[in-house]
């Protein structure tokens, strides 16, 4: 009895040592991703963009790091859009999965608060689509893939000056988000500092949850204004044009990249045709890896990816770039942790599908913009680039 | 800026916006009015005859193959039948079990709210997170007239609700099955003893109340076509709050107060800063509520422990 009690125990630490032995030959990073709430295909083309570059880098063995190869391994939790759910997810990915470092959030309403918790807690957070200044700004252990809103903001200024020739412009935003309302306000201000004071007629906002516009839309209407910047969620920019147009509203609108959701076009239809925004990457038109990229997408899910899916697979090239850069990992987690942070920071530049990126001391990209706009067949075609000066 | 014209452009906005409340707080005091019950699952009850309408306009459309205009046609009864037989289920699954049990109403409204949250994840589920596109079934206009614009869909709309409510304000006065409810809700014990099937007239009440929630849905989907498990949440809240503000349990009130509310919220909009809207508005119902506490056609009742 007492012998085969031994032989259990000892039978149980196997399993556990070889568990912790297998362990070590993995590398698990977290995504931290809206897969249900407001912006679900955000979500899903993470996702899959993030299960796309696991097979490709498994399927041939693993990621090598210091001589030695590591199977990846991906943890997706769902922050339902939700900024408090962004914080927990990003707690229960650091403490009780314990990743390596971590993907997302999107947005910038969750990207903002899950950067401190990951900051607090001494854990990379790469953000792919996060625009706000704030979600890096003083926090080392922070860094993104797409450029600022204080960029993108006067990308929009200027393009819609040019294009339209637009003298007056109205602006309507989601007060309860804090990327749309940020953008709003840049935008607000260079385009009043280049048009003159007043230039923007009318500066409305709504509510995440709203779902009518009559009376903000009224008021722009009346106002008369040559243009609408528009910096909304692609599910409310569905409403809000269609409503625009059912106020008599006929002049064009300006969009921000959060429109760039391969779902925009199935809600919004024939009302978005013809529009522009600004983005960062155009998948119509594209070459090179940017190209294969989209093709293989494209193959194995049955829709373009939008510029979500080709900023997560930079974002996670980026960190998985990092984790080779370390030369080789301890085991341990506060130190390698530690090294993929150090790593990160000494990435001079990166040459990702979203086009070529340089890194500032506060871990934001140097990066161009593009312009697209909405063709007759719902895709999404370059227009214009801009780069930084 | 703001001319007359505005201001009847915004009337007319508010009409349309109210018009959702109204239908959706005739549900709420009519389940009130007879069983005392706040059916919190109202509000998801609409979503999912917003749903349903999107099933069946789909099906008519796409495997019938018939135009926009038969569609409609179908669409709105179907909806409407469809839809009230979920809200019939709801009250004989959940709420008519604890009424048998005779447990106290407290138990009944947190059901109310459990179901309604089954309601939404169950749809979460099934049907995924991604939004829906309500197909276009009747071809909009706009039309202008001075500077005033609107679309033939918001004229339906508004007087799809008036219509709503003068059927059932007339089916509440002046019918039996509409006198025995109002019995009901006077006297519930007393009911029974003078031969009125309780339980068919609570039925009467889910199917009246669920059905014009499915029409709700049905037009609200045409008007804002993007369908989401969510999207009952925040509007049937806000309905009961109209319903509330009108004096819950009196159809007048729940049809007034939808349309107040739907006003409120437009011309608080129209007349200053948007992001002001819910605080003023807010601020507007809690005055009204101080001043007349049981609602604009309320009646104060005492109630006997």
């Amino acid at each position: 009895m007492k012998k085969r009690l031994l032989t259990a125990l000892i039978s149980c630490s196997a399993i556990v040592l070889a568990g912790t032995a297998m362990a070590a030959d993995t590398i698990k990073i977290g995504f931290n991703i809206p897969m249900t709430g407001d912006i679900p295909k955000v979500g899903e083309a993470s996702k899959f963009s993030a299960e796309m570059l696991k097979e490709d880098i498994n399927g041939a063995g693993g990621l090598e790091v210091g001589g030695k190869k590591y199977m990846l391994e991906f943890i997706y939790e769902d922050n339902e859009a939700k900024a408090e759910s962004a914080v927990t997810t990003a707690l229960k990915l650091i403490e009780k999965d314990e990743v390596l470092a971590m993907i997302g959030p999107n947005s910038s309403k969750q990207a903002v608060p899950a950067g401190q918790v990951a900051n607090d807690n001494e854990t990379v957070m790469v953000t792919p689509w996060s625009t706000n200044p704030d979600t890096t700004l003083d926090r080392p252990w922070v860094f993104r893939a797409a450029f600022l809103d204080p960029f993108q903001g006067p990308v929009a200024v200027n393009f819609a000056v040019k294009t339209f020739n637009a003298k007056t412009s109205a602006v309507l935003y989601d007060l309860e988000n804090d990327y749309s309302k940020g953008l709003a306000e840049i935008f607000k201000n260079v385009f009043e500092e280049k048009m003159g004071a007043g230039s923007v007629v009318a500066f409305e906002s709504h509510g995440t949850k709203d779902q009518d516009f009559s009376a903000q839309l009224t008021k722009i209407v009346a106002a008369n204004p040559d243009f609408i910047f528009l910096p909304d969620n692609y599910n409310q920019v569905a409403l809000i044009v269609k409503q625009a147009h059912q106020q008599g509203f006929k002049g064009q609108f300006m969009g921000s990249d959060a429109w760039g959701s391969s779902e925009l076009m199935t809600l919004c239809g024939d009302d978005c045709k013809g529009l522009y925004f600004s983005t960062h990457y155009a998948a119509a038109g594209a070459t090179g890896a940017t190209k294969e990229f989209i093709d293989r997408y494209t193959e194995k899910y049955g829709y373009t990816p939008d510029d979500v899916a080709a900023l997560t697979w930079d974002a996670t090239r980026i960190v998985l770039k990092a984790v080779q850069d370390t030369g080789g990992l301890s085991g341990k987690l506060r130190k390698d942790r530690k090294a993929v942070r150090e790593a990160m920071a000494a990435i001079p530049s990166f040459d990702g599908i979203t086009g070529g990126m340089k890194f500032d001391e506060q871990g934001d990209p140097i990066k161009c913009a593009v312009v697209v706009k909405i063709s007759n067949e719902g895709t999404f075609e370059f227009a214009e680039s801009v780069c930084p000066e | 800026m703001f001319d007359d014209f505005n201001l009847i452009q915004n009337l007319i906005n508010a009409l349309q916006w109210g018009s959702f409340y109204a239908l959706i707080a005739l549900g709420y005091t009519m389940v009130y009015g007879v069983l005392v019950l706040i059916n919190f699952a109202h509000g998801d009850v609409f979503m999912v005859g917003a749903y349903i309408a999107f099933f069946v306009a789909s099906f008519v459309l796409s495997v019938l193959g018939l135009p926009g205009w038969a569609a409609f046609i179908i669409t709105i009864p179907a909806t409407m039948i469809l839809t009230s037989m979920v809200g019939v289920s709801l009250e004989r699954i959940a709420y008519r079990p604890l009424r048998r049990k005779g447990a106290h109403r407290l138990y009944v409204v947190i059901t109310a709210l459990m179901c309604g949250l089954i309601l939404e994840h169950a749809n979460l589920a099934i049907f995924g997170a991604s939004r829906k596109a309500f197909p276009p079934l009747i071809e909009e206009h706009v039309y202008h007239l001075g500077g005033v614009t609107f679309t033939n869909l918001k004229i339906i709309v508004i007087c799809a609700a008036i219509m709503s409510f003068l059927t059932l304000q007339w089916i509440v006065t002046k019918t039996k099955v509409g006198m025995a409810m109002r019995a009901i809700s006077y006297d519930k014990f007393a009911v029974p003893l003078m031969g009125i099937p309780i339980d068919q007239i609570i039925v009467t009440t889910f199917i009246l109340g669920s059905g014009f929630a499915g029409l709700a849905g049905v037009l609200f989907a045409m008007s804002y076509p993007i369908l989401e498990p969510y999207m009952g949440a925040l509007i049937g809240w806000k309905a009961f709050i109209a319903a509330v503000v009108g004096g819950i349990g009196d159809i007048r009130g729940a049809f007034l107060g939808g349309f107040l509310l739907g006003a409120v919220e437009i011309l608080v909009v129209a007349f200053f800063p948007s992001s002001y809207r819910d605080l003023i508005a807010f601020s507007v119902l809690l005055v009204i509520l101080s001043l007349k506490p049981t609602g604009l056609f309320g009646i104060a009742k005492t109630t006997k422990i």
